[in-house]
């Protein structure tokens, strides 16, 4: 089943048009790595894969519900949805624990004891179970991603959507962070990845897309993207960055 | 000496229920100018554009008439016109809790615009409305921030309720004024009058700087 089905998206800031006409699908348990250049629209697109911007054109599905049709409920929709942020964005007046039960308790219903399991447990999986009970403060960047990555599982979603989650960190704590991120493409979890991590692409992704001045230019398997690339422009790109 | 000091303990009764009253008042009108305030500092910061239109017009006018004046407009104006009568109490009131809402507005504004997008963000993509954002996770944040500015606009609408001896009301300054109209005494009693404004400003702003410690607001 299509997951994320993308037709004809555009997206435009002022005159300035950013996506010019994306078309994409993400099918169920796969991970999809976006690269290309800084500017190139990646994070615009993720950003409209959630509505955080609004499309200016074109149509974006989630699971087959139409996610720009007016009656939608935006709301219930992102449940389906995380997303982490490549600046962590946890909510500072919190302890790490109620970051992650905050969602499910509000939004699900579930009893204190209940999303405190679910909490424990999700700590556990991201190596932070003795984190529980401290602010975001006192934490690293690798760990406040990890907390990041807990709190949007909390929400049992669909898709996970990653921007850039490894660009604020320092180089030390990038791998703890792919790390869990490996561990999450292996159970299966649909996944699309902004990411500047070749290395990490090439490894863990079913797919790579490469994007250059608001459209995709090339896609295909990290072998075919990274071997053997058939556009000027990817090919350009990649021998600057690998 | 000894004179002074008994003419200032024979007014004192006088003074501190006028002093209560001031307090009495000041402490009503903020707690009803903090909710104008956050209703119109929310409505100034949405996409709305009559909301922000009520909002920015709320504040210029009641920022841009001095408060004497408006006081006079509510307790004279407004009931010459329509038909009800308030009392010098709500009178006063209503001036100090719309004069006080007006500046509120704008620290709920810029105390709001001064969190972070990215948290706004994060919690729509875990899938609260607008509405939950702002309470549970925006508005808790930009509260603290927003503590030393709310203590001065108390401090200042502490201040103004002293105009709303033009309407007759026996709050602090007026209840000097009562006395020193009788005794002739004014120079004691108007600096009593004095102390006593400065021991409730003073407390307050020591509370303030000690919050800001205990709350480590930068
Ligand atoms: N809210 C906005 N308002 C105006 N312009 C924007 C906005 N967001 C993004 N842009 C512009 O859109 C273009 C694409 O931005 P985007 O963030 O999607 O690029 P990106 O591929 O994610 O780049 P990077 O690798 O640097 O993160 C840039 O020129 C950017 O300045
Ligand atoms: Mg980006």
């Amino acid at each position: 089943m299509k997951m994320i089905e993308v037709n004809n998206l555009k997206k435009s800031f002022g005159k300035l048009e950013v996506l010019k006409d994306i078309n994409m699908d993400v099918n169920s348990q796969e991970v999809v790595c976006v690269i290309g250049p800084s500017g190139s629209g990646k994070s615009t697109l993720l950003r409209c894969i959630n509505l955080l911007e609004e499309p200016t054109g074109g149509e974006i599905f989630i699971e087959g519900d139409n996610l720009t049709a007016p009656n939608t409920n935006i709301n219930e929709l992102r449940q389906k949805l995380g997303m982490v942020f490549q600046q962590f964005n946890l909510f500072p007046h919190k302890t790490v624990m109620e970051n992650i039960t905050m969602g499910p308790k509000r939004l699900k219903g579930k009893s204190q004891s209940e999303v405190k399991e679910l909490g424990t447990q999700l700590l556990d999986k991201v190596g932070l179970a003795d984190k529980a009970d401290v602010y975001p403060d006192k934490l690293s960047g690798g760990q406040k991603q990890r907390v990041a990555m807990a709190r949007a599982l909390a929400m049992e979603p669909h898709i996970m959507l990653f921007d850039e989650p490894t660009s604020a960190l320092d180089p030390e704590m990038v791998g703890e962070v792919l790390q869990v991120m490996k561990d999450l493409a292996e159970e299966g979890m649909t996944m699309t990845i902004v990411t500047h991590e070749m290395g990490f692409a090439k490894e863990v992704a079913d797919r790579v897309i490469f994007m250059d001045e608001g459209f995709i230019v090339e896609q295909g398997t990290p072998d075919e993207l990274f071997n053997n690339p058939q556009n000027e422009r990817t090919k350009a790109f990649l021998s600057k960055v690998l | 000496m000894m004179e002074t000091i008994n003419i200032i303990l024979d007014g004192l009764p006088t003074l501190l229920k006028g002093m209560g009253l001031t307090i009495e008042i000041t402490v009503i009108s903020l707690i009803l100018a903090m909710f104008i305030g956050l209703i119109l500092g929310v409505f100034s910061i949405t996409k709305s554009k009559i909301l922000r239109i009520i909002s920015t017009a709320f504040v210029d006018i009641i920022r841009g008439t001095p408060l004497l004046v408006q006081i006079l407009f509510i307790y004279f104006g407004l009931p010459s016109v329509i038909d009800i009568s308030l009392t010098a109490f709500s009178a006063g009131v209503i001036a100090i809790t719309v004069n006080a809402a007006a500046y509120l507005v704008e620290i709920f504004r810029a105390g709001i615009n001064s969190i972070d997008k990215g948290q706004m963000e994060a919690g729509r993509t875990i899938g609260f409305s607008y509405g939950q954002t702002m309470r549970l996770i925006i508005l808790p944040q930009a509260i603290r921030r927003m503590i030393p500015a709310f203590v001065n606009q108390f401090i200042v609408s502490i201040k103004d309720t002293s105009l709303l001896s033009a309407i007759g009301l026996a709050e602090l300054t007026l209840s000097g004024q009562s006395i020193y109209a009788a005794n002739f005494r004014a120079f004691e009693i108007l600096f009593a009058v004095g102390v006593l404004y400065f021991i409730i400003i003073y407390s307050l702003s020591l509370f303030s700087r000690w919050l800001e410690r205990r709350l480590d607001v930068a």
